[in-house]
């Protein structure tokens, strides 16, 4: 082979016939310009438009958008959003770190196993999440209410739930799901933590919290930071788990009323896909929004 | 006890409570799964008798089963789920490795441009395109089929993106070179000796793939209107609105829906894992 490589001239040993790149790309970009550049397009276009069924359109001007700072319940989801992805970030993700702390530590034996045990929630898709927690949080034979009453008999088994704290639940079920995913990042993060610098600090003295502020979270900084903001994409889009344990509604007076199931129920349920395209864009600017600050905060910590 | 030994011990307390945390909404399903509704009523887990372990083994039924079976077309809709994912998995997973391995292997003029694309497409949120979507799909004639949500998974960018990445670092170009010297076409090229050498990932995005369609439950609901085409998450669903009460079959509709993929995961957990790593030494 180095023979016959040495006696053909240097262009055609890396020359590649100019289609074939062509060849390669082109499923892809057929149909990304077909089913995502064109929608794009057409999104923007739409989001001037009030629609009546996928059939019947008019032009609108900026009506869409003026309408949705005037409604109250694109406000309700907008808040509702605002506090799940607080719930998540500020409850999920600090519990999904100590989880991986805690298999981190030298010694512990079954690290697999617990990861393994930690993560399986995360194969099991939305829609049956929901269907199990609409369950698990049911008035007295629901799991939650059935052991809280025989563990404390004061607990009230009527407790609602899924009619006055669907936030809450929302929460826990979302925590569930997500959290042994969020710890196999924390995880691997840590286990990039050389070990040699945290017991030299400790032979320096430091206590564990030192240890952890000084040496172990500068140097998992990066990938929390993409961590969070994984979970504020995700918690922004988050439409099925609610839609689904909620038995396909927005729950009582709308509690568990979302963006994108707000998009879902003026687009299809009510058809008007011009206003649904307006909120999307909303949802879509306010996440490009987030992306920049957090791009502009992790490059000013470094 | 030593204070080092007092650590560990509440190091393994708190990992096995959580740990039965997250196992116990499975178990209770399980459970549930067999049991019929004055059963569900009147026992967490199972009910109480003079059996062994003081449980009324003989109370159990596969009844939910069977009526999943036999009445409501549960079948079916396991087949629509396993076609639709591995069609869809199969053709996303080739799109995603030739898009890759174009960006990857030919310095071609239009290549930086074509990289920035998918990498900006990576930021575009999935419901700003659920409305336009649906229109495009009417337009074409495609809404109430499987083309409709099979030929818009062909674009995976996040997968391009991935392949891009291995194949940078795990198929070497002199490779590929000398294959060309050889008298390899470009096509043998890529299934004989590319695809190969990217095998770990290949396995692990047709796993993502699989596991996200089959999980799927917006896409199908938008798009298919006939109930003989819906996959299991919008079929078990649907089930929900017209026997909601009757737990024990919910619960065994959500458990079958739910067991083959959690299987699938755990028996090629191993070859998954040493597979990813295997391709990072190799790189």
């Amino acid at each position: 082979m180095r023979t016959s490589r040495h006696a053909l001239p240097r262009v055609s040993i890396r020359a590649f016939p100019a289609w074939a790149p062509w060849f390669f790309i082109a499923p892809f970009l057929a149909v990304f310009c077909v089913f995502t550049l064109w929608p794009l397009g057409r999104s923007l276009v739409l989001s001037f438009q009030q629609t009546y069924g996928p059939g019947t359109t008019e032009f609108v001007g900026f009506d869409n958008f003026e309408f949705m700072l005037r409604d109250p319940l694109f406000w309700k989801a907008a808040r509702n959003t605002a506090l799940f992805t607080c719930g998540s970030i500020f409850l999920q993700l600090p519990l999904a770190l100590g989880l991986a702390l805690l298999l981190n530590r030298s010694g512990i034996r079954g690290r697999a196993f617990f990861r393994l045990v930690f993560f399986s929630p995360s194969l099991v898709g939305l829609v049956f999440v929901g269907m199990l927690f609409a369950l698990v949080f049911e008035k007295r034979t629901g799991l939650v209410n059935y052991t809280l009453h025989a563990l404390i008999a004061s607990f009230d088994p009527e407790f609602a739930w899924l009619q006055n704290y669907v936030l809450i639940s929302l929460i826990l079920a979302a925590l569930w799901l997500y959290i042994g995913l969020n710890m196999v990042y924390f995880l691997a993060a840590l286990q990039s933590v050389s070990r040699d610098l945290v017991e030299a600090a400790s032979i320096d003295g430091a206590n564990a919290w030192q240890r952890f502020r000084h040496i172990v979270l500068p140097e998992i900084l990066p990938v929390a930071g993409l961590v969070v903001l994984m979970s504020i994409i995700g918690s922004f889009q988050l439409f099925e788990l609610p839609w689904v344990l909620l038995n396909n509604t927005a729950g009582p007076d709308n509690r568990g009323l979302t963006l994108v199931m707000y998009l879902y129920q003026t687009g299809f349920l009510t058809g008007d896909l011009g206003y649904a395209s307006a909120v999307g864009w909303v949802i879509a600017l306010a996440l490009a929004g987030i992306a920049l600050l957090h791009r502009r905060t992790m490059r000013r910590r470094e | 006890m030593s204070p080092r030994t007092l650590a560990l011990l509440v190091v393994y307390t708190l990992l096995i409570g959580f740990a039965v945390l997250t196992l116990v909404p499975f178990a209770w399903m399980l459970t549930s799964s067999f049991k019929t509704k004055f059963d569900f009523f009147n026992s967490l887990f199972l009910p109480a008798g003079d059996g062994l372990f003081g449980v009324a083994w003989d109370r159990l039924t596969l009844d939910n089963y069977r009526r999943l079976w036999l009445e409501h077309g549960v079948p079916r809709a396991m087949l629509n789920s396993f076609f639709l994912a591995s069609v869809t998995s199969l053709g996303a997973t080739l799109s995603a490795a030739m898009g890759g391995y174009a960006l990857a292997k030919f310095p071609f003029p239009a290549r930086e441009w074509l990289t920035t694309l998918v990498l900006s497409a990576l930021i575009i949120p999935a419901p700003l395109l659920l409305a336009p979507g649906y229109q495009l799909l009417f337009q074409l004639g495609l809404l109430d089929s499987y083309a409709g949500l099979f030929l818009p998974a062909m674009a995976p960018a996040f997968g391009v993106f991935l392949f891009r990445q291995a194949m940078l670092n795990s198929v070497p170009g002199e490779l590929i070179e000398s294959a060309r010297i050889d008298g390899a076409g470009e096509i043998r090229i890529f299934f004989t000796l590319v695809i190969p050498l990217v095998r770990p990932m290949t396995g692990a995005f047709l796993m993502i793939t699989f596991l996200g369609v089959w999980n799927n439950f917006i896409s199908p609901q938008v798009v298919l209107q006939s109930p003989e085409l819906f996959p299991l998450s919008v079929a078990i669903n649907n089930l929900r609105g017209i026997y909601g009460s009757d737990y024990g079959l919910i619960m065994a509709g959500t458990l079958i829906s739910i067991a083959p993929v959690m299987c699938l995961f755990l028996l090629l957990q191993k070859e998954f894992i040493s597979g990813l790593t295997s391709g990072a030494v190799k790189g």
